[in-house]
């Protein structure tokens, strides 16, 4: 079972992450299958068999320019919901994080998954991921101290909304 | 001046231990240089002709005299005794090994300062006026903002991987120093009606290879809101920028796409949703940060005209040192005094680890422990009272500091080129040294007065060649360095971006053709007229006519 980060731990993770293969049709969920899987927000929306399974849990994943302001429904009925980090450069997924937290009050799980690794982690820990499926190759432990990287932050941010002039702090 | 407290001490060196660990990486082979390069970006690190290139922020250009000593001693310890000033306000060293720049880092954090964000597409260091808080035409202190933006901006969790670099700078006084029409966000400190401090806000300006004027997409934005409206303009370029093509990636590209009006009321929409909240700041937070930047106790030093008109009649070296060097003081009694780091056969913006120590000298003798960089390569020493230009203009001049040049036609303004840049098509340092010797009589460049010519050696113009009276920008052309010329850029409120006069010249003509410019000029010219002001007159056809006619 693959190793992932979770709420500061490295923990096994269950779940399947299924990414669609260009140009062929996506499956339909198997009945007999009780994974847990995490399936393209496309897909969600275009499947009512999807959208329906309950063998095991779903959880849905957004690419870095998918809008989570197009999504008409609650977050908050998906247990696990994973953005998409296509380069480690690209920083739209740590705004769309932002936005699941802040604006649509997301609670559950939100994974950080492509390409990511150590050095990216206190700043997606701090906009709002708890999890992080750490890029095939890298270090998980290693990755684990970066954490903790920076004990203190100027902005507001999800974690601490508080910006630092406000607390006090002179 | 910004003093920092343990929080700021704290990040500043879990930055550097962060990037100790990340080049540790790198040598160990655990980053590829892929892997490492955005890291090291970041950080102020480019790996250039000769050996790593690191710049370290001065943020807003402020500097106190302990650091400038700690500049010099990095100079001398890892350079080769010698820093170069920037058009941002930076300072940049060409020759440190890398597994040295964590101990620079650490060092440089003793006394307060970083490489954070110098370069790599995230926000960059904020410039403003280098006369911020003296100047005489003065309306409202940027330097506050200066300081809460710089907070906001590092190491901001959200806009650490933009699509591009982001460059934001602030003006508060009449003449606008800071060149607030040509940065991805210009910030106009004003006052409206009632008497409330706000912001003009300016987006989508910039140089590089496609070169636009800001436009304006809020007339008045009130002080409170500041950090809440920078996060909608942010993050609604952080989602939406390019990303697939690294030309069209700055802000300006997107402004251009979404129209500026599309654009504002898109910032606006995620304004809506962010204003009012916990970055909101306070009365008592501005205060907090205004306290940093209380004018000194000039009364400690009564200021005294002296007998600087006496000495100015009686030394024409002096008087004309005096006028071009030295700036109105808010203060009556003192004046700002520029350093000229643009002394013939020197590149520049380059100054040695001596004249480091000297200005920092100079700064506590003279003023009170601050110095100042400007985007035009120059440094200042903000507090000078008259009674003491004269007995520090002997000093500077023996340094060679005292070049009576600002704001002629040798301040240039010039990037390292392709002596040192890995990125340049051309050389530009010789070229500005030929200039400089073709020009080396005062008494003409006085009489032909205030020119601004900017060099840069490719078109990612960190030599702000768009907008020099005179720019040169270098090209290739089937492997030769070749200068193309633009005439009538300015700074300023007045921006306006040089017009291309023709066909580039070889590297050994550029001199001769400066002179033939000038040539028209001085015949063309009214009474009080400045270059940029003819050029604009007449336009750049009597100017083109001149330089292309004489060798067909």
């Amino acid at each position: 079972m693959p190793h992932i980060i979770k709420d500061g731990e490295i923990i096994d993770d269950g779940w399947l992450l299924m990414r669609l293969k260009e140009g062929l049709p996506a499956p339909a969920p198997d009945a007999a299958e009780q994974a847990d899987v995490i399936i393209p927000l496309s897909l969600w929306r275009d499947s009512a068999e999807w959208r329906e399974r309950t063998a095991g849990r779903t959880g849905v994943w957004l690419g870095a320019d998918e809008a989570p302001d197009l999504f008409p429904g609650d977050w908050n009925d998906f247990p696990l919901v994973a953005v998409d980090f296509p380069a480690f450069t690209d920083g739209r997924g740590y705004s769309i994080g932002r936005l699941l937290r802040e604006r649509y009050n997301y609670a559950g799980e939100l994974r950080a998954i492509g390409d990511v690794w150590k050095d990216q982690l206190a700043f997606l820990w701090q906009v709002g991921f708890n999890a992080f499926e750490i890029k095939h190759g890298k270090p998980v432990e290693d990755a684990l101290a970066a954490l903790k990287s920076f004990t203190g932050h100027y902005q507001s941010t999800w974690r601490q909304p508080e910006p630092l002039f406000r607390r006090g702090i002179k | 001046m910004y003093r920092y407290n343990d929080i700021d001490r704290e990040l500043v060196d879990q930055r550097v231990a962060q990037f100790r660990d990340q080049t540790e990486r790198f040598l160990a082979g655990e980053l590829d240089d892929e892997e490492f390069r955005p890291l090291r970006l970041m950080n102020g690190l480019y790996i250039q002709r000769h050996a790593p290139m690191l710049r370290v922020a001065i943020p807003y250009g402020h500097l106190n005299s302990v650091q400038l000593r700690t500049l010099a001693e990095i100079a001398r310890r890892w350079d080769r005794g010698y820093g170069h000033f920037t058009t941002r306000q930076n300072i940049q060293f060409n020759w440190p090994k890398l597994a040295d720049v964590p101990d620079i880092l650490a060092l440089l954090a003793t006394v307060e300062m970083h490489a954070i964000q110098t370069s790599g597409n995230c926000v960059r260091n904020t410039t403003t006026d280098a006369f911020a808080g003296v100047a005489a035409d003065e309306l409202l202190d940027p330097r506050p903002w200066c300081e809460i933006i710089r907070q906001w901006s590092t190491l901001h969790p959200e806009f650490a991987y933009l699509p591009r670099k982001f460059k934001i700078a602030v003006s508060g006084s009449v003449e606008d120093r800071a060149a607030t029409r040509v940065h991805d966000i210009g910030l106009q400190v004003v006052r409206n009606a009632a008497g409330e401090t706000g912001f003009r806000v300016l987006v989508g300006g910039g140089l590089g290879r496609t070169p636009v004027i800001g436009e304006v997409i809020r007339e008045f934005l009130p002080a409170p809101h500041l950090l809440t409206y920078l996060d909608a303009v942010l993050r609604v370029y952080n989602r939406f920028g390019r990303r697939d093509n690294k030309y069209k990636a700055r802000i300006k590209i997107l402004v251009k796409a979404m129209t500026v009006e599309g654009f504002a009321a898109k910032v606006d929409d995620e304004w809506q949703h962010l204003k009012d909240g916990p970055s909101t700041l306070r009365a008592e937070d501005i205060a907090h940060f205004s306290s940093f930047f209380v004018d000194p106790d000039y009364h400690l030093k009564p200021g005294a005209h002296g007998d600087l008109a006496q000495q100015a009649g009686e030394d024409r070296g002096f008087a004309r040192w005096l006028e071009r060097n030295t700036r109105p003081h808010k203060e009556p009694g003192y004046r700002s005094v520029v350093l000229s780091l643009k002394k013939t056969g020197v590149p520049p913006g380059d100054i040695t680890a001596e004249q480091m120590e000297a200005a920092a000298d100079w700064a506590e003798r003279f003023g009170f422990g601050e110095l100042r960089v400007t985007h035009e390569q120059n440094l200042v020493l903000p507090d000078v009272r008259e009674a003491d230009l004269h007995a520090l203009w002997l000093l500077a001049r023996e340094a060679g500091f005292a070049t009576p040049n600002i704001g002629l036609l040798t301040d240039i303004i010039c990037c390292p080129g392709g002596d040192f840049c890995s990125l340049a098509n051309a050389k530009s340092i010789p070229v500005a040294e030929a200039i400089q010797q073709t020009f080396a009589d005062m008494d003409y460049l006085h009489d032909l007065g205030e020119i601004e010519l900017n060099m840069s050696g490719c078109m990612n113009a960190c030599g702000h060649h768009h907008i020099g009276h005179i720019g040169i920008l270098g090209v290739d052309k089937n492997g030769e360095e070749w200068y193309q010329i633009t005439l009538g850029g300015q700074q300023g409120e007045q921006a306006a971006l040089g017009k291309v006069i023709g066909p580039s010249f070889a590297r050994a003509r550029i001199p001769e053709v400066i002179a033939e410019l000038l040539q028209v000029y001085v015949a063309l010219r009214q009474e009080g007229e400045r270059f940029v002001d003819t050029v604009h007159r007449t336009g750049i056809a009597p100017f083109k006519e001149k330089v292309y006619a004489a060798h067909h």
